[in-house]
């Protein structure tokens, strides 16, 4: 009896310190009303402004925020799933599609800023001169330059997908290599290798400081890059947690809240234009 | 070289300062890994002093399967426990993924085996004649199993260190299955997968020496006790 007293105590006492410190996690899920899960793009985590905008929110509202971030296919798969309540995303064209097939519940316009394509600072593909951005793809491919591309489904690999059909080329080759990782990461690769890349103005601001890259072409009209949030329709999931979803858009799409995307800045420049109550701009349902 | 320098000072000028927010992702890790080895490894035992003592149709099969799953990775676990998990899936309704429980869920599948195969050559190791012995002297049969255990502790405990450094260190099921939110399902490995991916290495630095202390620290008590060879006596 002496050595079961002896191992017994001791192990008791250390069981029950530790089920007290981990009773939070054994709780059952968090399944209160006052959490709203959230599948985003990475450039919106990558660039700090979902870290900047949901304190606040967090304080106005007392809903918290469980940010999922991946790339834009994913985020909308999983509303699809019906694993998140809300989606903010950058591929309207996936997004109309998401809304009409009855997985959400209505687009609203956020923000906006626009795409860029960043590069080797010696520029070897001569993207720089390009008059549009059809040319400087296509400048990139008949170069064989090394271009990274996101490889992953997300609201920029479907733009980047979009420019190469344009041009009409087949992006493939040893020169054309898809990463599959989210934004920071494939501006890091396209760095180390030194290749080019597309990327969102967002991320690329947030990221500008720790490249060696070099911003080689904007401005064209075809890189608006609109990013909208959607509610996941109450009628599909009736669980998922429409209210506190409505709740974060409207504070988005508010005044308050579009100021605070607009006043979002890194090194003095601002990543996100406010698009909630420009002219033209309402929400899109059925 | 100069990037590194600085990246690590920041990283200690964290951890020594108390950052909230890494103290909270260290806590988390601890927590969920903590759990799932305390749920496991009841189970996992006794299935090992099974597959060791007793004779049963099938035994040599299970052996096999077990030492198998000691080799699937991290991310086919996750993967599994998503598509059981995720609203389409057929535990959809409990709406556990993204949580920590589901993390708990992944961590505990991703242990037990380690468990089991461990535990199993350790019981393996013993005399047989100490369950024999402990029997025929009158004890009953938990107290026998506690005789036996305690013959092979050091077996024992090193499945228990081995499972624990590897869920603790473990990223893709995490990932995947905790979705890698801020002060809820964000720990050591996906913050650091994170922070990497973001170039902010500090961070990814700072945890990156707790778990190097941690492995440390597992192994160094491990050689401590055997080397002294009192336990708990």
């Amino acid at each position: 009896m002496l050595f079961k007293q002896k191992i017994i105590s001791p192990l008791t006492v250390m069981l029950a310190g530790c089920l007290l410190w981990l009773a939070p996690v054994s709780a059952a899920p968090d399944m209160s009303s006052n959490i709203i899960r959230l599948a985003t793009t990475t450039s919106t985590e990558n660039s700090g402004l979902l870290k900047y905008l949901l304190p606040r929110f967090t304080e106005t509202t007392g809903y918290k925020v469980h940010v999922i971030a991946v790339g834009t296919g994913k985020a909308l798969r999983m509303g699809r799933d019906g694993d998140v309540d809300v989606v903010l995303v950058h591929a309207p064209a996936a997004e109309k599609k998401f809304v009409n097939e009855g997985y959400g519940e209505k687009r609203y316009p956020v923000m906006y800023n626009d795409f860029v394509i960043i590069g080797p600072a010696n520029d070897p593909a001569g993207i720089s001169k390009a008059s549009n951005a059809t040319e400087a793809m296509q400048r990139i491919a008949n170069q064989s330059a090394l271009f990274v591309s996101r490889g992953d489904d997300s609201g920029t690999h479907k733009k980047e997908k979009g420019l190469w059909s344009n041009t009409q080329l087949e992006p493939k080759g040893s020169w054309y290599r898809e990463a599959g990782q989210g934004m920071g990461k494939v501006i890091q690769i396209a760095s180390e290798l030194g290749g080019y890349t597309l990327a969102d103005r967002g991320t690329w601001i947030a990221y500008q400081n720790k490249t060696s890259l070099q911003l080689l072409f904007q401005g064209d009209p075809v890189l608006h890059n609109p990013y909208g949030v959607i509610a996941v329709s109450p009628k599909r999931y009736p669980d998922a947690n429409y209210t506190g979803a409505q709740a974060l858009i409207d504070w988005m799409t508010s005044k308050s809240g579009q100021s605070l995307i607009s006043d979002y800045k890194i090194a003095g420049f601002q990543l996100f234009t406010p698009s909630a109550n420009a002219p033209g701009a309402m929400a899109t349902g059925k | 070289m100069d990037r590194l320098l600085t990246a690590t000072q920041q990283a200690l000028a964290l951890l020594f300062n108390g950052d909230a927010e890494l103290w909270k992702i260290i806590g988390i890790s601890f927590q969920v890994s903590s759990l799932a080895i305390l749920i496991a490894l009841v189970p996992a035992l006794l299935t090992a002093f099974l597959l060791s003592y007793a004779r049963f149709p099938g035994r040599r099969l299970l052996i096999s399967v077990f030492n198998t799953l000691l080799s699937v990775p991290a991310v086919v676990v996750g993967l599994t426990f998503y598509l059981l998990l995720s609203r389409q899936g057929p535990i959809g309704d409990l709406r556990l993924l993204f949580t920590q429980t589901a993390m708990v869920i992944g961590q505990i599948a991703l242990c037990f085996p380690i468990l089991v195969a461990m535990g199993h050559a350790a019981f393996q190791s013993a005399d047989k004649r100490a369950w024999e012995t402990a029997r025929t002297l009158g004890a009953g049969p938990v107290y026998a199993l506690l005789t036996v255990m305690r013959e092979v502790r050091f077996g024992l405990l090193a499945a228990l260190l081995a499972a624990y450094g590897r869920i603790i260190a473990e990223v893709g099921a995490s990932m995947m299955l905790g979705g890698n939110i801020l002060s809820y399902t964000r720990n050591i490995p996906t913050a650091i997968a994170l922070e990497t991916s973001k170039g902010e290495f500090a961070q990814g630095i700072a945890l990156g020496i707790v778990l190097l202390i941690l492995a440390f620290s597992l192994n160094a008590s491990l050689h401590y006790f055997q080397g002294k060879g009192h336990f708990v006596t």
